[in-house]
């Protein structure tokens, strides 16, 4: 049971003596130049110590964190090894890496296009950030909503960044998206009439965030991994893809894959190959903890970047506001922003609400940080500070029993140290989240490299610099439908030349030439966690 | 130094810090995980895990990411239990009572233990939801079982070999296909997309010139 400090109860005793006074109290919304300096001041992605020069490949002279040019920049595990390209383990049209939400849908569409589909994945199926999402997802299909009105709403959100026609496809196609899910057997939240239960959002100006209660994600990867399996789809799980290989006309041409367990190397050769590896918040930018389940570890974008492929904002990364900042088992797991949407509030240690909760999400972190960094208004807990997030007002807002049925997860996860939510505040710091920036694509899903797709979180330009919440969940489903359908159908006409690693020897040549050789081995695959006590 | 209990990492004693969950103690301990751990966060069901308390009788079941450490807790993880999954076409399948019966018959076996429900680690009434599947009654199976993260303990304990999250599964899947009500206004508006109804509009935003984006941006209505 978690044991509150006597600082923190002295605090709670201030939040709930303003609670009354806030419930119903409109908290202003900050200026755009507001925004601009909170985020310049104190948003993580403007550090500059954090980040280093990229000396080869595609981005050479862009920046990059410093754990993230490690692995750009670090030794193939290939070059130690020698291995048989001839004669392949598996031989397939479609190799999609990654068994999460984009991985899934990408293989299930690959899969309708005719074409023999694999899924590799380093863990299982379906352990992903994709199980872990909370909140919802985001499409317009309201009457007072429409696909320009989202488009507009991301586009802010991702600071005008995001590449157009990505964000195009995003919006216009997140209808459909939710109606796949819908008719593959998804349990969305619905009024008695079918009227789909949807909220607001940070930063979204239409309630329209579908939701599964608070098991949004986990509803939706649990009905694609059950219909992958239904489908009979080949799933090489604990393997993974430690490099990819091209043919001798430089198109990509499969894997070199590992068997996590016994260490085996296998090879296999495809006509097409899908990206859809996920995140990056176990590599730990700048020290966060994060809400990224075990795997998150950037590997794609490092396969990707060996083989010429381009990244497009790998610098921004998104920082949730609200993980959890206490208890200590708990630190950094997330606190999904659909309880800001419900109605509760960020408040300071003298019980003051300083900041809109639903705001981007980017200024809403910098918010957090700015309020304990520089006006003082953080409480300590073990790890460091945290702000309260006022979850009683929730069930003021929207009657009693609200919590249970719409956020019962997190009701669950304080529940267990003895934090009853409906009750009590909880506290929260800034966790990292996701990746805002990944490899670059067409609209078709492709990277310059041609028969190279990438889909879900290793993408990087549909969110611009920031990412709203939903339209994860939302994108995973649109590109990992389409980047199965594109590479399902191009691999018809692919004809494979012989097999070869030769673009592994060069980069590592161009690393030594650079003198930017990291050494470290990459891609990371797992972090390593053994013998801390965090 | 942090207080630490010793703990029984399959019978071998370590001391950890009190603070651990198992999922970290293992770590602590040494241990480089690959399987039995996944989204770290209680989502997954990739952490299941049994142990006792010295000196108790009762086996205890919990996710190891979730479960803070005691002394002298004797820990076995479980992290792949062989769950029976049948395979069905969800477009042709219909809801009614004989497609359970078709598919997982082994549930008509239960014998009332209620097993599955005490060592739910999502703390569900697994029993239950079990029943209305007998039933046929899947809007109430999927409903009772809808925090299931699959985890498979309840099925590691149970002495009719049921495989019940696979049985929740389905009815949720049935659930969401054919019983819940159709969502008109989402049909309506695929429909309307796919006629080329939202595509002006759209152009019109994208094609409009950044300055003039951005004024748009900080002065669109939101609604309350």
């Amino acid at each position: 049971m978690y044991q509150y400090t006597e600082e923190q109860l002295i605090s709670m005793k201030k939040v709930e003596e303003t609670r009354a006074s806030r419930f119903g109290a409109a908290i202003p919304r900050m200026s755009a130049d507001q925004k601009e300096e909170v985020l310049a001041s104190f948003h993580p992605d403007y550090i500059s110590t954090a980040y280093e020069e990229l000396k080869v490949g595609k981005n050479k002279g862009g920046k990059v964190l410093h754990e993230l040019a490690a692995l750009l920049q670090g030794r193939s595990r290939v070059l130690d090894l020698s291995i048989d390209l001839s004669s392949p383990d598996y031989d397939v049209d479609v190799l999609v890496i990654g068994g999460g939400g984009a991985g899934a849908a990408a293989a299930i569409e690959a899969d309708n296009s005719g074409a023999n589909v694999m899924i590799v994945t380093k863990l299982r199926l379906g352990d992903a950030n994709t199980a872990m999402a909370e909140g919802g997802i985001q499409a317009a299909d309201k009457p007072n909503d429409s696909p320009a009105i989202h488009y507009l709403d991301a586009l802010g959100g991702g600071h005008f960044k995001n590449k157009p026609e990505l964000l195009y496809k995003l919006v216009n196609e997140a209808p459909e998206a939710i109606l796949w899910l819908n008719n593959l057997g998804v349990m969305f939240d619905k009024e008695a009439d079918g009227t789909m239960v949807t909220t607001h959002g940070g930063g979204t100006s239409r309630k329209r965030m579908h939701a599964c209660r608070d098991y949004s994600g986990s509803e939706i990867m649990r009905t694609l991994r059950d219909e992958v399996l239904n489908r009979g789809i080949t799933v090489v799980d604990f393997t993974s893809a430690i490099e990819l290989i091209k043919d001798t006309d430089g198109k990509i041409a499969g894997a070199v894959l590992m068997n996590m367990e016994t260490k085996e190397i296998l090879v296999a050769r495809a006509k097409t190959v899908v990206i859809a590896t996920g995140g990056a918040g176990r590599l730990h930018y700048q020290g966060f903890p994060t809400s990224n389940h075990y795997g998150a570890t950037a590997d794609g974008l490092v396969l990707g970047y060996r083989a010429g492929a381009k990244l497009l904002y790998p610098e921004t990364l998104q920082y949730h506001p609200t993980g959890a900042a206490a208890p200590t088992q708990i630190y950094g797991a997330l606190v999904t922003e659909k309880v800001r949407s419900l109605g509760a509030q960020l408040v300071n240690k003298d019980g003051i609400a300083f900041v809109n909760p639903l705001e981007t999400r980017d200024v809403t972190a910098s918010s957090i940080i700015r309020e304990c960094k520089q006006n003082g208004g953080g409480i300590t807990t073990t790890d460091g500070e945290g702000v309260w997030l006022d979850t009683p007002l929730i069930e003021m807002v929207n009657g009693e029993g609200t919590i249970e049925k719409r956020i019962p997860a997190m009701l669950r996860m304080f529940g267990k140290y003895g934090i009853d939510i409906r009750k009590e505040p909880i506290l929260v710091y800034p966790t990292l989240h996701y990746q805002n920036g990944g490899l670059d694509i067409s609209a078709n899903g492709m990277t310059c490299v041609e028969n190279l797709y990438v889909a879900g979180e290793a993408v990087g330009g549909i969110h611009g610099t920031n990412r709203l919440m939903g339209n994860s969940l939302l994108d995973i489903i649109v590109f990992g439908r389409n980047a199965g359908k594109e590479a399902g159908e191009k691999s018809k006409s692919v004809q494979l030349k012989a097999l070869t690693l030769q673009h592994v020897e060069d980069f590592e040549q161009e690393l030594k030439t650079a003198g930017a050789a990291s050494g470290e081995a990459s891609p990371k695959l797992l972090p390593d966690y053994k013998r801390k006590a965090n | 130094m942090e207080k630490t209990v010793n703990i029984y990492l399959f019978g071998k004693k370590y001391a950890v810090p009190e603070s651990l969950t198992i999922m970290k103690a293992m770590e602590y301990a040494g241990y480089e995980l690959v399987r039995g751990c996944g989204c770290r966060n209680g989502f997954c069901g990739a952490c299941a895990t049994i142990y006792r308390i010295h000196g108790q009788q009762e086996l205890k079941t919990c996710l190891a990411c979730q479960q803070q450490v005691e002394e002298g807790m004797y820990v076995a993880t479980l992290p792949f239990f062989p769950l029976v999954k049948k395979v069905y076409d969800i477009e042709t399948i219909k809801p009614t009572q004989q497609i359970m019966m078709q598919l997982y018959p082994e549930i008509y076996a239960c014998i009332g233990c209620n097993a599955c429900t005490k060592s739910c680690t999502q703390g569900l009434n697994v029993m239950q939801y079990i029943a209305y599947a007998q039933r046929g009654e899947y809007e109430k199976c999927a409903e009772e079982s809808f925090d299931c993260v699959m985890c498979g303990v309840c099925s590691a304990r149970c002495p009719a070999g049921i495989s019940h999250p696979q049985v929740a599964e389905l009815a949720r899947r049935l659930t969401g296909k054919y019983l819940a009500p159709k969502s008109e206004h989402l049909i309506n508006r695929v429909a309307e997309i796919d006629s080329g109804d939202c595509k002006a509009a759209l152009e019109a935003i994208m094609n409009t010139p950044l300055e003039e984006q951005k004024n748009l941006y900080n002065h669109r209505e939101i609604e309350k």
